[in-house]
């Protein structure tokens, strides 16, 4: 029984099998692209352990294809127990041991960047200074104590605590949080317009901008746009409650719904902050795009946007900064471009886009531990791979020369020969 | 006579492409190819009036020169100087290419059936066609993916319009289109220039004015600003001082003069030029024309100059469309050699295969070198780069092997991708310059140039394949020996083509994580590559696995070349993702049309030995009839 399992694991027939559902696999899963979008075809196709397929008009999910990380980890399985099985060392073997050690090092290293990577933007006006970025999907319900002048105290809570409901508590706050209600996506509703349910605010902003529930949206290109109604609760009881979304803090968002509630609520900037104040403190409270906090901060000198002469087709893009960092000494000016990124920190700052009329710069930034690991398990497989096909070829070379050589009889027509030097096992891996 | 076969062959295309070194002789005394080097400013390069024109008529007529009824054909450049500066000549030229019968229809029953039609055809019909391609345009721009569902009709009445467009602004882009003598009109409106601004200053302080010489600079102003907006090419260089990308169109520059008070140096030239070209004055126009020339050496301008001739040179040896001719050649002779096993026939094919290789490789390097780019920049470029790569490894196989297999490889697809690259050429300018982020020269050597050896390598050893089954299948010559022989090399060519397209993928990756932030983001292009890669190692491991053999592997192979061409075409034309650089909807039959040959092909491939012409009459002894490889001891005796 446990000679059968090593030899299911350990057989080239599982390779085949693996790399021919992956072309499948990677077929389907770009062709679905054209239909669900590039972000829901990642998770669905290759973030998964098994494609669903739903026939429509049912709930059903009835799987068809395994997934991108089921093949990957079968794959990487069978090669780590093949060459463990069959483990022996040659020098005719040395590309092919090459080759193998990097694929394994590929496919860990990209499980590593699944797990641990995380992507965020810089937004930055030109002329403005900002230490933080934001993410592109999570948000956090943010509570600012701006009493004092020098120093704002942040507390932060994360969405999916928000969304549960019911009472925030936290030593940091002297007042209570009581989420009356959440919804995961919205959309503004005017005080004249129609929809079953709206969600009103008795301060601030709600009293006059609505918001109505929409279903998740699933696209690649469109964020879902959360909206809560929270009440702040003192010891002496509730002190207002205000609505908060990510429509008052999510760019371009806003300055879109600024434009659109003109008409209505002329002189109103929705992403002005909305205030309160408990026992002679103020506060402010929103929710926005999670923040990551770095130790220095980088103002935006300038932003270039070149075109080629006479066209409308962008030569370059590029954004000069300024950064300081007090913790080690940094202070000095960085020029970022396409293809030329900043390496700052253990983050990677890309051009990535920029805010209309080129009044600023949006700045991807990337954490990711495993970045290293492709571009050494490439360097290992091409090796490998040059190694092989050089060997190959002098051997073909030698046999060659041998032939022509000595001018063998007329008799039989005799053909160079390009045989690999391991065609001999037979479904043997290695 | 036969050992000097080769020799002559060779000598016979070689002075054919050389000939087309020889410059154009003159027209009627007009050095009209003086006049196609003159450098101007378009989609953001300098390039010379004969390329404007030759890419003007691809993209009008589908073909670079205008056929004439009784009369010899017209160059792109002759057409394009008779509609700058005789638009009364160029109006009954049939250059407008309708193929939808309801467009011809529209058009009037007295001039359906023509395929060519004139302006002076269309005048009639003209708003009818603008009055639908405008409300055609206005529904797409409600709805963008509606673009991609056009019916034929509505791509030829698109294409129609745009052509009719893109015509009437040539017409406008040395003179407004119909002046008489432009010379003159300028030096009136020079002179009116001064009078002008008082009189507009003396009206806005409210004093009385000079309403003539208002009246005559107002009219000036109306007649530059329309032109400015009508006018193609900017033919204006930059004036010492200002910026070296400063040229302007004909209007946009007279505008300036308004300010500046004076005309341009070059406007004037130009205005020479078009005044002698319609009154029929070869030495004035020459000489407007050396003047020219001399003031643009004297001004800064020598690199744009430099530039503009050494493209006309190469538009005019138009390396590829010889190479192409060449490439059949070889593909003939590769053919008649394994009916007839002449030595002098293959020896013959080898030698224009070099010739072909040669040109071909020239022309890649001079379009390099014009580019300042590595080879490959865009789609064209890819085609022509695969024929190139193909070609070297047909060298190489014929020089090792013998035996014509890579004279045909490489002749067809030397042929078909120098085809392929001739219709890309048809959507416009093919030394475009390049979006941002692929102005990167160090990842378009590396990552873009490997992939596509790697797409080059894939086509060979589909095509070796393909020479197997139909050798074997439909006729007796697959001996053993020449199976054998081809499995080897479609082995060895899967092996090369595993190495390069692992290795551009993972360079690719490289690039996306120095520009984007990541490594791998199952873009459509990334999977594209990802595919090949995947497909080569499921055909060496289960080669490796002896659960194929020679048969298979050719089936493989085969199939190989439906993942390239989806890889290389397919993913393109989904519209979606970051490289959707080009999505050409007229390549979509062809690419379907490719596909299904394959599929045939695969069908072929599979089928039981006995039905195999090759296999299934192993019993009698086979008559030596059949063209068998030659032993290299042979050839190298």
């Amino acid at each position: 029984m446990v000679d059968r399992i090593i030899n299911f694991f350990t057989s080239l027939r599982l390779t085949v099998v693996c790399l021919a559902l992956a072309l499948v696999l990677v077929f389907v899963g770009t062709l679905a692209q054209v239909e669900i979008g590039l972000y829901a075809a990642q998770s669905e196709y290759f973030r998964s352990f098994f494609v669903f397929w739903t026939p429509k008009g049912t709930h059903l999910k009835i799987p068809f294809l395994p997934g991108g990380w089921l093949i990957g980890l079968v794959l990487l399985v069978n090669l780590l127990a093949a060459h463990i099985k069959r483990f022996q060392f040659s020098r005719k073997k040395i590309g092919l041991i090459l080759i193998h050690a990097g694929l394994i090092l590929l496919l860990g290293g990209q499980f590593l960047t699944e797990v641990f990577q995380v992507e965020s933007q810089m937004r930055i006006d030109v002329g403005d200074v900002k230490n933080y970025s934001e993410s592109g999907r999570k948000n956090e319900l943010a509570v600012v104590d701006t009493t004092d002048a020098d120093k704002d105290h942040v507390v932060a809570i994360p969405e999916s605590l928000v969304a549960k409901g019911g009472e925030i508590r936290t030593p940091a706050l002297p007042f209570t949080l009581r989420v009356e209600k959440y919804y995961p996506n919205t959309l503004p509703a005017g005080p004249m317009s129609a929809g079953a349910e709206k969600m009103k605010a008795a301060n601030g902003l709600g009293q006059r901008l609505f918001f109505s529930p929409e279903p998740v949206t699933r696209r690649m290109d469109s964020v879902d746009l959360p909206a809560a109604l929270v009440q702040v609760v003192t010891d002496k009881g509730p002190i207002g409650e205000w609505i908060v979304s990510t429509w008052f803090t999510r760019y371009p968002v806003y300055t879109n719904l600024d434009g659109d509630i003109a008409g209505i609520m002329p002189n109103v900037k929705v992403e002005a902050p909305q205030t309160f104040a408990v026992n002679g403190r103020s506060y402010e409270i929103a929710l926005r795009p999670a923040r990551y906090y770095k130790p220095y901060s980088i103002k935006l000198l300038a932003f270039n946007h070149d075109l080629y002469p006479g066209t409308g087709v962008p030569k370059n893009f590029s954004s000069k900064i300024h950064l300081t960092d007090p913790s080690t000494g940094d202070d000095r000016d960085i020029l970022i471009y396409m293809n030329s990124p900043l390496r700052y920190h253990g983050e990677t700052f890309y051009q990535a886009s920029f805010e209309d009329n080129d009044a600023g710069t949006i700045l991807q930034v990337v954490r990711n531990p495993a970045s290293l690991t492709p571009y050494v398990a490439c360097s290992l497989v091409a090796l490998g791979l040059v190694t092989q096909f050089l060997m190959h070829l002098f051997a073909f070379a030698r046999r060659r020369a041998q032939q022509i050589k000595p001018p063998p009889p007329r008799k039989a027509p005799t053909a160079p020969v390009l045989e690999p030097a391991l065609a001999n096992g037979k479904g043997r891996h290695l | 006579m036969k050992k000097w076969l080769p020799l002559i062959a060779v000598a016979i295309f070689a002075c054919s492409f050389l000939g087309g070194f020889q410059a154009p002789k003159r027209k009627d005394g007009f050095d009209l190819a003086g006049f196609g080097r003159l450098p101007v400013l378009l989609d953001g390069r300098i390039q010379p009036l004969d390329s404007v024109a030759r890419n003007s008529l691809l993209s009008i007529r589908g073909k670079s020169t205008v056929t004439v009824s009784n009369e010899p054909t017209l160059s792109a450049l002759e057409w394009l100087v008779d509609a700058m500066a005789r638009p009364e000549e160029a109006d009954k030229l049939k250059i407008f290419r309708i193929q939808h019968p309801d467009l011809e229809g529209l058009l009037g029953t007295d001039k359906i059936g023509l395929e060519y039609y004139s302006f002076n055809d269309l005048t009639n019909q003209f708003e009818s066609i603008s009055e639908q391609a405008r409300k055609l345009s206005q529904s797409e721009q409600a709805d963008p993916s509606s673009v991609k569902l056009r019916t034929p009709f509505q791509k030829d009445l698109m294409h129609l319009f745009n052509s009719v467009q893109l015509y009437s602004r040539l017409k406008s882009s040395l003179e407004p289109e119909g002046t008489r003598d432009f010379a003159r009109e300028l030096k009136v409106y020079e002179s009116s220039i001064g009078p002008g601004r008082i009189a507009l200053g003396q009206s806005e302080e409210g004093k009385a004015a000079n309403q003539e010489d208002l009246q005559r600079i107002a009219a000036f102003f109306k007649r530059y600003t329309t032109l400015s907006e009508l006018a193609y090419p900017m033919i204006i260089p930059p004036l010492t001082g200002q910026s070296r990308q400063d040229w302007r169109n004909i209007g946009a520059d007279l505008m300036e003069t308004l300010r500046s008070g004076q005309i341009h140096p070059a406007a004037t030239d130009y205005a020479a030029m078009a005044d002698a070209y319609h009154s029929n004055n070869p030495a004035q126009f020459n000489q407007a024309l050396a003047s020219y020339r001399v003031w643009l050496q004297e001004n800064e301008l020598y690199p744009a100059l430099k530039k503009g001739s050494h493209e006309f040179f190469f538009n005019q040896i138009d390396p590829f469309s010889n190479s192409m001719v060449i490439y059949v050649a070889a593909l003939l002779l590769g053919c008649a050699f394994w009916i007839n096993l002449s030595e002098p026939v293959r020896r013959t094919g080898f030698a224009l295969l070099i010739l072909a290789f040669v040109i071909h490789t020239l022309g890649l390097g001079f379009r390099m070198y014009l580019e300042g780019r590595p080879p490959v920049t865009n789609l064209y470029s890819s085609a022509i780069f695969i024929g190139w790569g193909a070609c070297l490894f047909g060298i190489f196989l014929e020089r090792i092997f013998k035996g014509g297999i890579g004279l045909v490889v490489a002749g067809f697809i030397g042929f078909a991708t120098l085809i392929i690259a001739h219709h890309l050429a048809l959507s416009g300018d093919t030394m475009e310059m390049l979006q941002a982020v692929l102005d990167t020269n160090l990842w378009l050597a590396t990552h873009v140039v490997v992939v596509t050896s790697g797409y080059a390598s894939m086509f060979v050893a589909g095509i070796l394949a393909i020479i197997y089954i139909l050798r074997g299948f439909f006729t007796r010559s697959l001996t053993s020996d020449i199976a054998k022989t081809l499995a080897r090399m479609v082995y060895g060519i899967v092996c090369f083509a595993t190495l390069f397209s692992f290795v551009g993928t993972i360079l690719g990756g490289i690039w996306a994580d120095q520009s984007w932030g990541r490594f791998w983001g199952w873009d459509p292009k990334e999977n594209g590559a990802l595919l090949i890669v995947l497909w080569n190692a499921l055909i060496l491991h289960a080669r490796w696995g002896g659960m194929i053999k020679e048969r298979g592997l050719m089936a493989m192979a085969v199939f190989g070349n439906i993942i390239t061409s989806f890889s290389w075409f397919g993913v393109n034309m989904l519209g979606i993702g970051l490289h959707s650089y080009g999505f050409m909807d007229k390549a979509f039959p062809w690419l379907v049309g490719f596909d299904v040959s394959q599929v045939v092909l695969l069908a072929f491939a599979l089928m039981p030995l006995r039905y195999w012409a090759s296999f299934k009459t192993s019993s009698p002894p086979a008559p030596p009839a059949g063209p068998s490889l030659p032993a290299p001891s042979a050839i190298a005796t």
